[in-house]
């Protein structure tokens, strides 16, 4: 079996597989990259070539200007891969969003998983997460503290319906990052009958559209932008999480604001954002589905790699599993959680 | 708990002062006796129990959870109630809700020993938003942005009475005020205060901010940096009963037996609570002094002895049964002239009008006052009744203007609650005659919210070590620091002690080197 430590080398910028002279989810441009997802602390533009799912290249497309044509860059789907300087990839459902993949290494006989983000619990809007077993399991640790136990989506959901229909005078406003947690939060309120429109705001209208191109059915959007105010009454909108205290949102009829993120978990966190109605929903694993994920892969050795990488590594250390930190920078968005 | 625990978690999103009251309205009209009366207590933090303190929760989580994931969690949430109700595991099958007032009877009859199991089987009957609100009602710090002024007024609001009324009669009633809500209700008259030591609501100043007043309007007093005290005693003959309030209504008699005992006239003194100190002859020390004698529920015999106490009398609010606050300042400092007389002048004196001239004069004597006990002055309205709160133009305080030291920052630590995501408490230090930095004070205040964000950034990019919740930094920037004095201190290698110490500036102008020397802060002990 290979040594791992001379084939693979994690970097504050990210983790590079050395045969392959490859980077996975680099932070600053470089020769060729192999993207986890869309998100813009794991894909960025400028790099040479682009190996990714069709979904996250069309994302990067969409955000960053990334030629998906262009033939230096590669296309794979779930299951599919490419080989290299001796190494085999390929790209594994995470469940996170639309596209997103883990990506695993083979390289004489050593196997290793980069998750990138992921959750477990279902997500009308992309591919569930397949445990794709391993020596080494590179994963995130965004919600590595016990006191992260997401609840049922579709309490919080009903808590969204709830308040809409507890003041119809005015709207709920809705923070919900523009990829990923937009279209989850109304593709699982269609799920839950909510069949009016839902308003949104124009940050959001292109990459609900990619969705949709992809499948996943959203019903009818209507832009705040087109609407009258007094239409929003009584109906649910959604921005991204920046608008939410911005003066844009003086267009609609005396908002609720409330935001869908794992953060909201926490009451001071809620609180800092001037939210009303926290949501706790969030694309990535909690604390319960990231300590059983690393029990259902049972890899050799566990790498962490950003979020609270102090509190997974006390829980490998008290289950006796080997793990380390990698301090990646650069991996904190916010936002997006 | 339910709908206590779904009360505070709506004040605590809701921002508008107005809806906060509104909820707190349809609470209290909606809300049976005695829980909404606990809830109250408990909002304003009203209630207090003994055996369990924030110590006895981290103990009891440390049989259900690792210590280590403990801590962790407790760095990220920032709050110890709200760390331990997420950490606690849910307990199986579906449980009936807890009332407010058997939560209440079950925390205030636990002893010390069986505390923890109490606190255990009430977290087992509850989800995680319910064993928020528990242990917040256990431990106290709720931070609902509910007052007990705004508590108050939902209170009038809800039964339709009078909020100076209800001011009143708020501190001379206990949890859960059922006289009060009876009253409040019609169901029976207004409770009688006659033979209660009841708190009054102080009367506070504005800072002046005017170039000058008129001391024709003004008297000038010297305001005392010890802690603002009301000592009332209710009731003649031997059932008389006296008790000590602090600013905010709180009674600390308990700290404080010498000055109950020497307090033996029927009437109402409002005044500063001061420690005599030796090395100033007797006359007051430092607050450093006055710090050992607070948030004591015993007093040693030795503490007595070390840091006697004694109150420096402002104003006479009641005597003999008469109320003096209609009155003006004028004729009430001539009762409390011929008032203080009266009293043992071992524990207290008069608080002496400053006889300036002008406000020139005044002015000088201020800015030539080194007494370590004066914070300044206060100007009050010589034709002005004693209201409470904060009137314009009534009373004005003119603090002492600050020290200032320029500090190199040495550590940070991320703050608690809203804070708990940004480090917002610095640690800085100045230049020993060896050239070594060596810590002077720690300020958690006097930033801009844009600042606390550079800041912030700053320690993020700029960390030289972690230790736990600690970040030690690039010792390179300078941060202007203002106190109000500084003391000779063991607590600190440097030997000095800051008060009240805030951040005033940042110089990013300033190379670190050229910051501020230990020498020259010694220099400026009082």
């Amino acid at each position: 079996m290979a040594k791992t430590k001379t084939w693979i080398e994690p970097h504050p910028g990210g983790i590079y597989v050395k045969p392959a002279d490859l980077w996975i989810d680099p932070s600053r441009p470089v020769e060729r990259a192999a993207v986890t997802h869309g998100h813009a602390d794991h894909a960025r533009s400028g790099h040479g070539a682009v190996f990714a799912t069709p979904e996250t290249l069309a994302i990067m497309a969409l955000r960053y200007g990334v030629d998906a044509e262009a033939s230096h860059n590669q296309a794979y789907e779930y299951g599919d891969g490419f080989e290299r300087g001796g190494v085999r990839f390929s790209f594994h459902p995470a469940g996170h969003v639309l596209g997103s993949a883990q990506i695993l290494m083979e390289y004489r006989g050593e196997r290793i998983v980069v998750t990138g983000d992921y959750k477990r619990r279902a997500d009308p809007t992309c591919t569930p997460f397949e445990v794709v077993p391993c020596d080494i399991f590179v994963t995130e640790a965004t919600f590595g503290l016990p006191v992260f136990r997401h609840p049922p989506t579709g309490d919080e959901i009903a808590k969204l319906i709830g308040a809409v229909r507890a003041e119809p005078d005015r709207s709920v406003l809705v923070g919900a990052y523009a990829l990923g947690k937009a279209q989850r939060v109304i593709a699982e309120l269609r799920r839950a009958g909510w069949q009016a429109p839902i308003y949104i705001h124009g940050a959001l209208e292109k990459m609900c559209q990619l969705y949709a191109v992809h499948g996943v059915d959203l019903g009818e959007l209507r832009l705040v932008s087109e609407t009258d105010k007094a239409e929003m009454a009584g109906q649910i909108v959604l921005a991204p999480p920046s608008a939410l205290n911005d003066r844009w949102s003086r267009r609609l009829p005396d908002p609720v604001t409330a935001m869908a993120s794992g953060w909201m978990r926490v009451r001071q966190r809620a609180r800092q954002r001037m939210v009303e109605l926290p949501l706790v929903i969030s694309d990535h694993a909690d604390w319960d589905e990231l300590t059983a994920t690393i029990g259902e892969v049972n890899p050799k050795e566990s790498w962490i790699t950003h979020g609270s990488e102090d509190g997974l590594l006390r829980w490998c250390e008290l289950t006796q599993r080997k793990a380390r930190a990698l301090h990646l920078v650069g991996r904190d968005l916010e936002e997006e959680a | 708990m339910k709908r206590f625990a779904a009360l505070i978690d709506r004040l605590i999103y809701t921002r508008s002062r107005n809806s906060k009251l509104a909820l707190i309205v349809d609470y209290l009209r909606h809300t049976p006796d005695p829980d909404r009366g606990w809830a109250i207590a408990a909002m304003t933090e009203s209630l207090d129990f003994p055996a369990v303190k924030a110590g006895t929760v981290r103990a009891l989580l440390a049989t259900r959870v690792d210590e280590e994931l403990f801590r962790l969690s407790r760095h990220f949430v920032g709050d110890t109630a709200e760390t331990a109700a997420l950490l606690w595991p849910d307990a199986p099958g579906k449980k009936a809700d807890l009332g407010v007032s058997e939560a209440v009877d079950a925390l205030a009859a636990a002893g010390r020993s069986d505390a923890p199991a109490v606190v255990a089987s009430l977290l087992d009957r509850l989800d995680a938003d319910g064993r928020y609100a528990l242990l917040k009602l256990a431990l106290g710090g709720m931070r609902v942005g509910v007052s007990a002024r705004l508590a108050k007024q939902a209170f009038a609001q809800a039964f339709g009475v009078p909020v100076d009324d209800v001011e009143e009669l708020w501190h001379a009633i206990p949890p859960p005020y059922a006289p009060l809500f009876a009253w409040g209700e019609g169901r029976a008259e207004r409770p009688d205060l006659a033979d209660v030591a009841f708190f009054r609501p102080f009367m506070l100043a504005h800072p002046l901010e005017e170039e000058s007043v008129d001391l024709a309007d003004y008297a000038a007093e010297w305001k005392w940096d010890g802690i603002r005290v009301q000592i009332v005693r209710a009731g003649s003959g031997g059932g008389g009963e006296t008790r000590i309030y602090s600013r905010g209504g709180e009674e600390i008699s308990a700290a404080f037996p010498e000055l109950v005992a020497a307090f033996d006239q029927d009437a109402v003194i409002d005044g500063e609570l001061l420690v005599r100190g030796e090395v100033q002859g007797g006359e007051a020390a430092s607050f450093n002094a006055l710090q050992q004698r607070l948030g004591r529920k015993v007093v040693s015999k030795k503490m007595l002895a070390d840091y006697p106490a004694f109150v420096r009398v402002y104003d006479l609010l009641a005597v003999d049964g008469n109320d003096l606050r209609a009155l003006s300042w004028t004729e009430r400092r001539r009762q409390l002239e011929a008032f203080v007389p009266r009293l043992a002048d071992s524990h207290f004196d008069l608080s002496q009008v400053i006889e300036a001239t002008d406000f020139g004069d005044l002015a000088e004597r201020r800015a030539g006052a080194r007494d370590a006990a004066i914070e300044g002055v206060m100007l009050k309205r010589r034709d002005a009744p004693y209201v409470a709160g904060r009137r314009a133009g009534l009373w004005y305080k003119w603090k002492r203007d600050p020290l200032v030291a320029d500090c190199v920052m040495m550590y940070a630590q991320r703050g608690n609650g809203r804070r708990a995501s940004f480090y917002s408490d610095y640690t800085f230090g100045c230049w020993s005659d060896a050239g070594e930095l060596l810590p002077v004070g720690k300020a958690y205040s006097g930033f801009t919210d844009e600042e606390l964000k550079w800041l912030d950034k700053f320690v993020r990019d700029n960390t030289l070590n972690r230790f736990g919740p600690v970040r030690e930094v690039e010792k390179s920037l300078v941060l202007e620091v203002a106190f109000d004095s500084i003391h000779a201190s063991k607590r600190h290698k440097s030997g000095l002690a800051m008060r009240f110490p805030r951040i005033s500036r940042i110089r990013r102008d300033k190379p670190a080197e050229e910051a501020d020397r230990i020498a020259t802060l010694r220099a400026m002990v009082t």
